[in-house]
């Protein structure tokens, strides 16, 4: 056991499946002898050489084209999109050419592969470098969707991800990067499509993701020693597949439920979450569907106000409270 | 015929392959045509009329192996890599013998078993993607070229850009072929680009040779795509080929082509492939009998298609929700 920043829980879970299958290889921008920009693949170059560690030009649709027809011929690439926000200039490959050629080849065609971006807000970046892209992704069928918010998670999702048959988006929170956790020893491969229940109680459902999580659960904390609510915190962390018998499970004992989600309001994960809960288990609920979002606006830069517009623990809490109390 | 007179550098058989595909590729698209008339072809189809050679000459001078990445107008390029007509014909007739059972259409024509990884309908997007598979060739040691065809439009659109540098750092064996019809869908190439040849006079930039070829002659196109693929099997890295060539239809079935100036299109029908070849064999000693013979075979082949795709049945109602993920199915929840 070890206690590992989420960064460098990035490189293990790399490297755990690059020394397992010589089919494995990763390109990027600035991946390779710079260790990433995020710092998350440092070592990596190092440990496996130039041929299967490969740095790129800035061209991403040539590092996701290139990541499809390796992944169509028989290899098992990782390529990283460095800000999620990135992804808007490479975006056919993520909703045209990784998720159709299956289906629309009726099966000949395979692209196993995952992208890796840098996803969230947090950083003072702006709006165009600290966006959370998860839901851009979501609506698109043939992708599957995993973001994960621990170290531990992030090893295991990610030898899920790379041995997954299907294209993987996994998206890492940059904000995430440098909070520890532990990490045993030895090869950990998670199961994409769970949800985890990190926090067990029976007043009310909080589902959250990434770095939403960690927020969640202090919100959980401070409504318990605080106010007596018990509130049950689930990290979904897949959205494709979706673990929906854990949360419709956890609603059927709490009977109330939250989102948390960083991204802006229109057309979030939660949405989507809510309105199979609104079908599946309405007779359950003992009050209203209540989604915490970013307003629907682009993120602003400084401080002050970014933290103004990104769910926080506080904000979880008086939601909570308000909701609970109505 | 007279193996003496009519082998050169391209042998005698090689010259009746290349024969017979033009003309195979010319008959199936003259009848997705006809077909498209009697509304038994549904959606659009993008036909290649005209461009025969080029199909032709890259496709025969391929090895068993070598992957084909084509565009919207691909269906020239996957009959020319042996797929049958039959199968070609259903898929744009939307039947359950189509090569995709109706699932991908006129535009996404793919036959793996047969090397045509593909017709990709968003432009420039399968550049990207011939070099991902020429880098697991590279990086496996596999002696496979993957070989992309696109459209003198395909050379503005920014994907261009980035696969060709892409494909000249890396070194990787793949061969880029611009075929250069003039136009970039209804508009003339030469009104929206900055520079004469669309794709050999950006080839500098990418460190790469300037190459223009007649791409209505299939001898050259032949020898054109021999040197490009013994040069990326060398490990020497990509080539990028401007053919010179004409559809003697529109852009897709949509369109009757009437931007087209007077006469440009008689004048181009002159110097029709399919014609100035089969005058070559004859001057080079083939006897009109063989080919004649290959004529009726082909027409017979198509033909035979034809029936066979207007008796099959349309595609059941259950592959709608197959296929959409590996493990055969479309679940995204449990």
């Amino acid at each position: 056991m070890a206690e590992l920043t989420y960064r460098d829980a990035v490189a293990r879970g790399i490297a755990q499946e690059m020394a397992r299958d010589p089919d494995v290889v990763l390109i990027g921008e600035d991946i390779a002898k710079a260790g990433g920009v995020f710092k998350a693949t440092v070592g990596l170059y190092e440990q496996f050489g130039p041929r299967r560690v490969r740095d790129t030009p800035i061209s991403e649709q040539a590092i996701l084209g290139a990541a499809m027809g390796a992944a169509m011929t028989g290899l098992k690439p990782i390529a990283e999109i460095m800000f999620a926000d990135f992804a808007a200039v490479c975006w056919d490959y993520f909703a045209n050419e990784f998720p159709k050629s299956r289906y629309m080849t009726n099966g000949q065609v395979k692209t196993p592969l995952v992208v890796r971006l840098g996803n969230g807000g947090g950083a003072r970046f702006g709006a165009q470098h600290s966006q959370s892209v998860e839901n851009w992704c979501m609506m698109i069928p043939g992708l599957k969707v995993v973001v994960p918010s621990s170290p531990i998670d992030v090893v295991g999702l990610m030898a899920a991800a790379v041995r997954d048959p299907d294209p993987v988006i996994f998206l890492e929170h940059k904000s995430l990067y440098a909070t520890k956790g532990e990490v045993p020893d030895g090869e950990i491969v998670d199961t994409l499509g769970t949800a985890k229940i990190l926090r067990p109680g029976k007043d009310a459902t909080i589902l959250a993701l990434s770095l939403m999580v960690p927020r969640a659960l202090e919100a959980a904390d401070r409504l318990q020693a605080e106010h007596g609510i018990d509130c049950e915190v689930i990290d979904v962390r897949s959205l494709v597949p979706l673990d929906t018998q854990t949360i419709l499970a956890s609603v059927a004992r709490t009977h109330r439920v939250f989102t948390v989600e960083e991204n802006p309001r229109l057309c979030g994960w939660g949405a989507e979450l809510m309105s199979i809960i609104a079908d599946e288990a309405f007779y359950e609920l003992d009050g209203p569907l209540v989604r915490i979002t970013t307003p629907h606006i682009p993120l602003p830069a400084a401080d002050v106000l970014e933290d103004l517009v990104i769910p926080n623990a506080a904000r979880i809490v008086e939601t909570v409270l308000r909701t609970l109390s109505n | 015929m007279s193996k003496k007179t009519v082998t050169d550098d391209i042998s005698a058989e090689v010259r009746l392959e290349l024969y017979r595909t033009q003309v195979r590729l010319r008959e199936a698209e003259q009848r997705a045509f006809d077909l498209f008339l009697q509304n038994l072809v549904k959606g659009t189809s993008h036909l290649s009329l005209g461009q025969e050679a080029i199909a032709a000459g890259f496709a025969v001078a391929m090895q068993k192996g070598d992957l084909s990445f084509c565009t919207y107008r691909g269906h020239a390029h996957t009959l020319a890599r042996g797929v049958p007509v039959e199968k070609v014909l259903g898929e744009l007739m939307s039947r359950d013998n189509g090569l995709m059972r109706g699932k991908g259409g006129s535009m996404h024509l793919t036959s793996v078993e047969h090397g045509v990884m593909g017709s990709y309908a968003i432009i420039g997007a399968h550049l990207p993607i011939a070099c991902g598979a020429a880098w697991r060739a590279q990086y496996r040691g596999d002696s496979d070229v993957s070989v992309c065809f696109f459209g003198d439009g395909t050379t503005n659109i920014g994907a261009f850009h980035e696969a060709l540098n892409f494909a000249a750092i890396w070194k990787l064996p793949v061969v880029f072929v611009c075929e250069n019809n003039l136009y970039m869908e209804y508009t003339p190439i030469a009104d929206v680009t900055a520079v004469e040849h669309p794709a050999a006079d950006r080839a500098a930039a990418y460190g790469l040779e300037r190459i223009i070829i007649d791409g209505n002659d299939a001898d050259e196109v032949l020898r054109t795509a021999r040197k490009a693929y013994e040069r990326a099997r060398r490990g020497d890295g990509p080539s990028l080929i401007e053919a010179m060539t004409y559809r003697h239809s529109g852009h897709s079935r949509a369109d009757p082509a009437k931007y087209r100036p007077e006469g440009e299109l008689e004048s181009w029908k002159k110097r029709d492939p399919i014609k100035m070849y089969r005058a070559r064999l004859l001057k080079l000693g083939v006897s009109e009998a063989v080919l004649n013979t290959i004529d009726q075979e082909i027409k017979d082949e198509v033909e035979a298609a034809t029936v066979a795709c207007k008796a099959a049945p349309a595609p059941s109602a259950d592959i709608i929700f197959t296929d959409v993920y590996a493990d055969g199915g479309w679940a995204w929840r449990n």
